[in-house]
């Protein structure tokens, strides 16, 4: 009697939504991170223009990074998405990603809009040992949610996670925000500037998920509600030590923690292990997850890592909107 | 055997980090001791931690204008110095004046180049002169005091393969290899393993100017034998990756016939050579751009007569 019970409060309402006519894959929006350049450039030399009923535009986000293997050129691309960034006046001093990034909007949005595509995919990889994470703004965006809970059920290569980095759309510095529904794939670990044919599969596999389900969803399959897992909330970045006098880092990640990302990190546990040899521990009072693990790009920022909270999701039955 | 090969005492030491401003280990390590020597200090020697390229550093990344761990050719080392030359250009020369000149009895006893590699290659000693008794000597003493974790040696002597180092101003130069590792990030098992093999090393180098003689040995090397590319379109584009069965076995055999490649469409391409060959220095970063998948090496012994000091 509990279970039925159980299962009934758990059970939503059905959701309809229109159909994703219009999908983007997008690749090299930092321009190091080889997964998604050359699957990108694979889908454009196999001439992938479709994917059923739903055309599909594939993009090189960032040109000029790529040209020259770095994240990016003046500034990081993936940060220049927020509603002020995108509408601002253009000037000579405008760095080169601010521009791509209205560009994009003009190709991809306009963001918030109506002739936005359907669904933006932005391709990226990590240093991390993160394995196959989906990256987004919200959970309670039911296509999200719904190719999350496909590609996590169908991939057994690699474990995968729900990543949600909770902000009002506005404020969303993201690619995906551009699509009227977006996500990021973020494959690793990777050294930047590598491609592991692993990863590369890994990220191809995550791809072909995400069109498989658009197809099935397109078509009119009924997506039965349930709950999704493994879904990590932001809370808090942790940074490196730093001397006072001399500000060098002081200290690397803690063998305990690297390569661990997603594991339970817990009150006195060790956290960094000083060049010195002294261990400095985690001193939060919560239980949570870490997540990019000594992730390249965030040195510039001294972030180690971030940390995060582990939920679980309720999501509704899913179909297409018919007309 | 009793011929015993006399060298002098090693009383200048360098240690070189940031050749490649991205690696971190030795980059943070060569830090660390300038600020405090303790660690590396040994009676008799003075080892001297050396930041060879500071503006790469600064920026994190391999080089600014050229690769400085290819720029110590003699054209290089000879031209007329000015602010025209590339930045690793002028720093080779500077280098040169420092730790050498290079060729002379000047130069520096032993230098210790500290290097970081994508590649599974694990500590990896690098050997640039299979003639160079003193440096066989230590590394059979550093392979014996890391086991059971073993240390192999990249014999870079070749015709057309061997590169002219920024060690190469010394008479005995030495590079550390350790990896994996991406570029611009320090894990500390690595880091660790890097430190443990230079105090090795400069153990090694107390004990020969304390006066022990070390008899003879023999050396597993692997000499570098052929480097292998990508393969390319007509564009010049890379069209397949390193393959998965090959990606993280540097220093495991490759048969003819094994998986080497994979398209990015998912077919198997595989190695044809003639007989059996050890691969390594497998998805380096660094060598997208030089043309390098991997290189080939073949096993050989070397041997190294008795050392001691004069």
């Amino acid at each position: 009697m509990r279970k039925k019970m159980k299962q009934a409060l758990e059970q939503m309402e059905p959701v309809s939504l229109p159909a994703l006519s219009r999908v983007a894959i997008c690749g090299g929006t930092h321009g190091n991170e080889m997964s998604g350049v050359y699957l990108v450039r694979e889908l454009q030399r196999q001439k992938l223009e479709k994917a059923g009923s739903a055309t599909l535009t594939t993009v090189i986000s960032n040109p000029r990074a790529v040209q020259v293997c770095k994240r990016y050129t003046d500034m990081d691309l993936n940060r220049c998405f927020t509603d002020a960034i995108l509408s601002s006046p253009v000037t000579v001093a405008t760095p080169y990603e601010v521009r791509r990034a209205q560009e994009l909007n003009t190709l991809l949005g306009p963001k918030g809009k109506l002739g936005a595509v359907d669904l933006v995919c932005d391709l990226h990889n990590t240093t991390a040992n993160m394995g196959l994470s989906l990256i987004s703004y919200s959970v309670q965006d039911w296509v999200i949610m719904h190719i999350y809970r496909q590609v996590q059920r169908k991939i057994t290569s690699a474990p995968v996670r729900f990543i949600l980095l909770d902000l009002p759309l506005a404020d969303v510095y993201s690619q995906d925000s551009l699509g009227k529904h977006g996500f990021s794939i973020e494959v690793g670990p990777q050294p930047h500037g590598v491609v592991r044919a692993d990863i590369f599969n890994l990220m191809k596999e995550a791809v072909d998920q995400t069109l498989d389900w658009v197809q099935c969803f397109n078509s009119g399959s009924a997506f039965e509600g349930g709950e999704v897992d493994d879904v990590y909330t932001f809370v808090k970045s942790v940074y490196y030590p730093r001397d006072p006098e001399t500000n060098q880092i002081t200290a690397a990640i803690h063998p305990q923690v690297q390569d661990r990302d997603f594991c339970l990190l817990h009150p006195g546990d060790p956290m960094f292990l000083m060049f010195s040899g002294e261990i400095v521990k985690y001193e939060g009072e919560e239980v949570l997850h870490p997540f990019f693990v000594n992730e390249c790009a965030y040195y510039e920022k001294s972030i180690a890592f971030h940390l995060a909270r582990k939920m679980t999701v309720t999501i509704p039955p899913l179909q297409v909107k018919r007309d | 055997n009793t011929n015993v090969s006399c060298f002098h005492e090693a009383r200048r030491v360098a240690i070189f980090g940031g050749t490649h401003g991205n690696e971190m280990s030795g980059v943070t390590l060569v830090n660390l001791w300038i600020q405090n020597g303790k660690e590396i200090h040994r009676k008799g020697v003075e080892t001297k931690p050396f930041i060879t390229n500071p503006r790469a550093v600064e920026k994190c990344t391999r080089y600014v204008d050229t690769d400085l761990n290819r720029a110590f050719t003699t054209e290089n080392l000879s031209a007329p110095s000015g602010d025209d030359l590339p930045y690793e250009v002028q720093r080779a020369q500077q280098i040169n004046e420092i730790f050498g000149p290079k060729g002379s009895p000047e130069a520096y006893d032993v230098i210790f180049d500290l290097h970081n590699t994508t590649s599974n290659m694990g500590c990896t000693l690098i050997l640039e002169s299979s003639k160079d008794h003193f440096n066989l000597q230590m590394m059979h003493y550093i392979k014996k005091a890391i086991a059971p974790d073993s240390c192999p040696v990249l014999l870079t002597e070749h015709p057309l393969l061997k590169y002219s180092t920024s060690r190469s101003v010394a008479k005995h130069p030495i590079g550390l290899e350790v990896g994996p590792q991406p570029q611009g990030v320090l894990r500390s098992n690595i880091f660790e393993s890097m430190r443990v093999v230079l105090k090795h090393a400069l153990d090694f180098i107390e004990l020969f100017n304390e006066g022990l003689e070390f008899p003879p040995c023999t050396v597993d090397v692997f000499r570098v034998s052929e480097k292998m590319d990508y393969p390319r379109d007509t564009n010049g584009n890379i069209i397949a990756m390193v393959h998965p069965n090959l990606q993280d076995c540097d220093w495991e055999p490759l048969n003819p016939g094994d998986p080497m490649f994979q398209t990015f469409d998912g077919t198997t391409l595989r190695y044809e050579g003639a007989g059996t060959v050890y691969p390594t220095f497998i998805n380096e970063a660094a060598y997208y751009e030089k043309q390098q998948a991997f290189v080939t090496t073949r096993r050989e012994t070397l041997a190294a007569g008795a050392i001691k000091k004069t």
